[in-house]
């Protein structure tokens, strides 16, 4: 196309400028990220340039294997535990009105939005012995004591599935709301009952997106840093947060890097196989 | 399932996500220094230390200052990368599409390493303009989607009737491009400013020790034993999300900019 | 004295040709219509002439100066686009003015011809309003009188009135005939409709794959269609495979001599023969070409009978007032008016 008379509306060097903070704030980093993670640890809390795998050899240890395993494992429970609560309640969402949506779209948002910290502090109150639901079942009489329900796995578990709920829904909420709704009307028509038309018609329609969720869900939490400190035992600390305590309190930059180049190689996975699942759905619609 | 079975599925789940907000709201009441529910002769006097005591006041300083600079950067860049890869395809845009929506979609310990690292490396490590600078790329990834949907929704008619009448490149960008995709620079730009106000991992990794933010203040006195302040900052911050957001469901199109794209029922 | 002057003008896109050598010299002040099936180029020659696309080959020409290179802001055009491109963030007036907002113009002048520009489009006092207040047929003249706010040299329109219902568009499109007469601005209108365009233009341009069939006044076209698709896309017509010999016309197992009014543009040979439906004759049978009437529809103002002549599918119209009673199934005779025959090829 010729440029005399067709042009874009936004000049190329517009690019210029984005291209270049990008670049200098989120590609330089990395590399040096990446550059340290091959480097020489010093002992007095820096490190040298260098290239050596001892990072890389260190994490292929049974202590930090254990520690990825508890980490998936805590962030898969959450994600499928969100996953299966927040599908139904989009497709709900979904058939509501305009300013129903809207109404639970800043609720949703607001939570999600919400820190960690925040989180982890209303719901260690919440599952404490002097506020929480311990109180409110010693007073219903199901249990002879006020108890504490944190820290525990439990308690992480739950506070997780928090987090991750409203970013499940707000991932299923574009595909579902733009499922025709003539598809169910039309399944309703032919003789399906409600439930055989949700199960029949709407999750088969939709197993791309439930799929594709289910990862961005888990790769969410995994992210999770404070919740583990917060409501977990020292046991069910997450890579998140031995990265963190690496970096900051053993002041071991290196390993640090060395765990987050990884977490990062499987969340980009991971993130991966979530796109396919969305693409796999497009191909099928 | 009848509607009224689907509404109650869905005020269920919403009364489990705010009852902790509830039970933190009650416990700020409390009086004396306990986090007792309900609370114990109650009191509004915690609410009156956050605003005098500057041993919180400096960290909402920093907070507030932090996501009001930070969320600018995130539009400041977000808007010229959502125009340029707009009616552009190829590599080039691809990569700078994809480097725009990364910082996001990667857990965030990851980028908050990544800062920490390159501000102790270049300089800049414990200065509040690099916790806004770090912010601000690790939030471009919302205005980019909420302006890049904005491009999405304008006719391209417009353009080209705009051009016909006598409008340069330029004046097409200052009177009908810009104008048509402020709501949604505004909500990109609200977005990024309470995530900002909530993040706490990049701001502890590349300043904790000497700009502390509402989170990090907050994390650090939840080790020195629970008080109802804590609750008090809490209220503060969920009342402040909640205005927000419910500015921009009131003004803007919160289903579509959320991504519903079929028609709505009113 | 011409205005506008398409030289040899393509337009490629990729290997599809939109446009192929078209050439065109419109007079000023005159109202064009370009007319033809979707995909026919006749939307991406009005924008070539925009500037909103440049040719792969060939000039534009305007008032004697070539075009063909100047950006589009410059050409001084007034154009409605088929969605009509209203600005929704700005009130009609706004939205009237936005030219001279652009060119600078001061904001009392602009009132004043937002004003004018209003009455012109009996819109008078609506300028306040926002756009989404106002219904299709408002839209459609806020359009126009945007397009008109300039004074354009050429006022261009891409199927402007295509979104409006059929009463409306009849009424829109008298109205603006009568706009662009009072005015004297050289005019193009692209349309898929043909009545649209024998009823506004001086001059109606048939395209068919980015070729230009047929430019000429309506009557002309429709009297004296240059091809076949000239004739079928411009009114309704029987097309009769024919063969043309010694002054007669054979069709239909029928030969008849060519008499004055007749229209043979092809020489001797196979060709086609365009009756319109009104001289399609329906006679007693036995007499003319055999046929049956397959099935008859009452319009109201006429009566259509559709008929079978050996396989061949016929339309016609029968005049008003006539008594003739039919069924269908009735075997007829058939003629075609002399003098109103047309062999085309």
């Amino acid at each position: 196309m010729s440029a005399t008379v067709t042009e874009t509306s936004a000049p190329r060097w517009l690019g210029l400028w984005p291209a270049a903070m990008l670049m200098l704030f989120f590609l330089v980093p990395f590399a040096i990220m990446l550059a340290v993670s091959v480097a020489h640890r010093d002992q007095s809390g820096f490190y040298e340039w260098g290239f050596e795998l001892d990072s890389y050899a260190r994490f292929m240890s049974g202590f930090f294997a254990k520690v990825m395993a508890v980490s998936l494992s805590v962030s898969l429970s959450a994600a499928a535990i969100c996953v299966a609560i927040a599908f139904p309640f989009t497709v709900f969402l979904a058939q509501m009105s305009n300013r129903t949506q809207t109404l639970v779209l800043v609720v949703l948002l607001s939570v999600l939005a919400l820190s960690e910290v925040i989180i982890g502090f209303a719901l260690s109150t919440l599952l404490s012995q002097t506020a929480g639901i311990g109180n409110l079942f010693h007073w219903l009489g199901l249990i002879a004591e006020p108890q504490a329900y944190t820290p525990s796995l439990f308690a992480l578990i739950t506070g997780l599935c928090y987090i991750g709920f409203p970013f499940a829904v707000l991932v299923l909420y574009p595909p579902v709301s733009r499922l025709d709704p003539e598809i169910v009307e039309a399944a309703r028509v032919m003789g399906a009952s409600g439930p055989r038309a949700f199960f029949g018609v709407i999750v088969p329609s939709l197993r791309g997106a439930i799929v594709g969720a289910f990862i961005l869900v888990f790769v969410f939490t995994l992210g999770s840093y404070l919740l583990p400190q917060l409501l977990g035992r020292s046991e069910d600390w997450t890579l998140s947060v031995h990265i963190t305590d690496q970096a900051v309190y053993q002041s071991n930059l290196p390993f640090a890097a060395a765990m987050s180049i990884f977490l990062m190689l499987v969340a980009l996975a991971l993130v991966g196989l979530a796109s396919l699942a969305g693409r796999d759905r497009g191909a099928a619609a | 399932m009848s509607k009224a079975l689907k509404l109650t599925y869905i005020l269920i789940v919403l009364a489990l996500l705010v009852l902790p907000l509830v039970v933190v709201a009650a416990v700020s009441l409390n009086g004396p220094q306990t986090l007792r529910f309900p609370p114990v002769e109650p009191s509004l006097h915690w609410y009156a230390r956050l605003f005098t005591d500057s041993e919180w006041l400096v960290p909402l300083r920093h907070s507030l200052t932090i996501a009001l600079c930070a969320a600018a950067l995130a539009v400041a860049i977000a808007l010229p990368l959502a125009l340029y890869v707009w009616e552009r395809r190829g590599v080039a845009v691809q990569l700078l599409t994809g480097m725009g929506l990364a910082p996001f979609a990667l857990p965030p310990v990851i980028s908050a390493l990544g800062f920490m690292i390159f501000w102790m490396t270049v300089g800049g490590y414990g200065q509040i303009w690099a916790t806004i600078i770090s912010h601000g790329i690790f939030l471009v990834t919302l205005p980019l989607v909420t302006i890049s949907l904005g491009l999405r929704g304008i006719d391209r008619s417009l353009i080209e009737s705009a051009r016909v009448m006598g409008a340069n490149r330029w004046a097409v960008m200052r009177t009908v491009i810009l104008p048509l995709l402020l709501p949604y620079i505004v909500s990109g730009y609200a977005f990024a400013f309470v995530l900002s106000l909530n993040e706490y991992i990049i701001a502890y990794m590349v300043a904790g020790f000497t700009v502390e933010t509402l989170p990090v203040k907050i994390f650090n006195a939840l080790r020195y034993g629970y008080t109802p302040i804590l609750a008090v900052v809490s209220v503060l911050f969920v009342v402040m999300s909640a205005l927000i957001f419910g500015l921009i469901g009131r003004f803007g199109n919160l289903p579509r900019l959320m991504g519903a794209e079929r028609s709505q029922r009113d | 004295m011409t205005e506008l002057r398409i030289d040899g003008v393509s337009k490629e896109f990729g290997s599809f040709r939109a446009l192929d050598n078209v050439s065109l010299d419109i007079p000023n002040g005159k109202f064009v219509c370009l007319l033809g099936p979707s995909g026919c180029g006749k939307t991406t020659l009005l924008r070539v002439i925009a500037g909103l696309e440049s040719p792969t080959a060939g000039r534009v020409h305007v008032g004697g100066e070539d075009q063909t290179e100047l950006a589009t802001h410059k050409r001084g055009m007034g154009m409605v686009f088929q969605s009509l491109a209203l600005f929704p963030h700005l009130n009609v007036a706004e939205n009237v003015t936005y030219p001279l907002t652009i060119r600078g113009v001061a904001k009392a002048e602009r009132d004043a011809r937002a004003e004018e520009l209003l009455d012109l489009v009996r819109l008078p006092g609506m300028g306040a309003r926002r756009i989404h207040q106002l219904s299709g047929g408002q839209r459609q003249r806020v359009a126009i009188a945007r397009g008109l706010a300039i004074s354009p040299k050429v006022f261009l329109l891409d199927e402007p009135l295509s979104a409006l219902d059929a009463a409306l568009r009849e009424h829109m499109q008298i109205e603006l005939r009568q706009i662009q007469q009072r005015l004297g601005v050289t005019t193009i209108v692209v349309t898929h409709d043909q009545k649209e365009a024998l009823t506004m233009a001086d001059l109606v341009i048939v395209m068919k794959d980015g070729v230009i069939q047929q430019a000429g006044a309506p009557m002309e076209v429709y009297h004296n269609p240059a091809n076949a698709f000239v004739a079928g896309f411009i009114g309704t017509t029987n097309l009769i495979p024919c063969e043309v010999a010694d002054g007669t016309i054979s069709a239909l197992g029928h030969t008849m001599p060519v008499v004055d009014g007749d229209r043979v543009a092809a020489g001797s040979g196979p060709a086609q023969l365009s009756v319109r439906p009104d001289h399609v004759l329906i006679l007693p049978k036995g007499q003319g070409i055999p046929a049956e009437v397959t099935f008859l529809r009452d319009l109201g103002d006429s009566r259509q009978v559709m008929l079978n002549a050996d396989g061949q599918e016929l339309v016609a119209n029968l005049p008003q007032g006539s008594d003739v009673q039919l069924t269908p199934g009735q075997h007829v005779g058939l003629d075609f008016r002399a003098g109103e025959r047309v062999v085309v090829t």
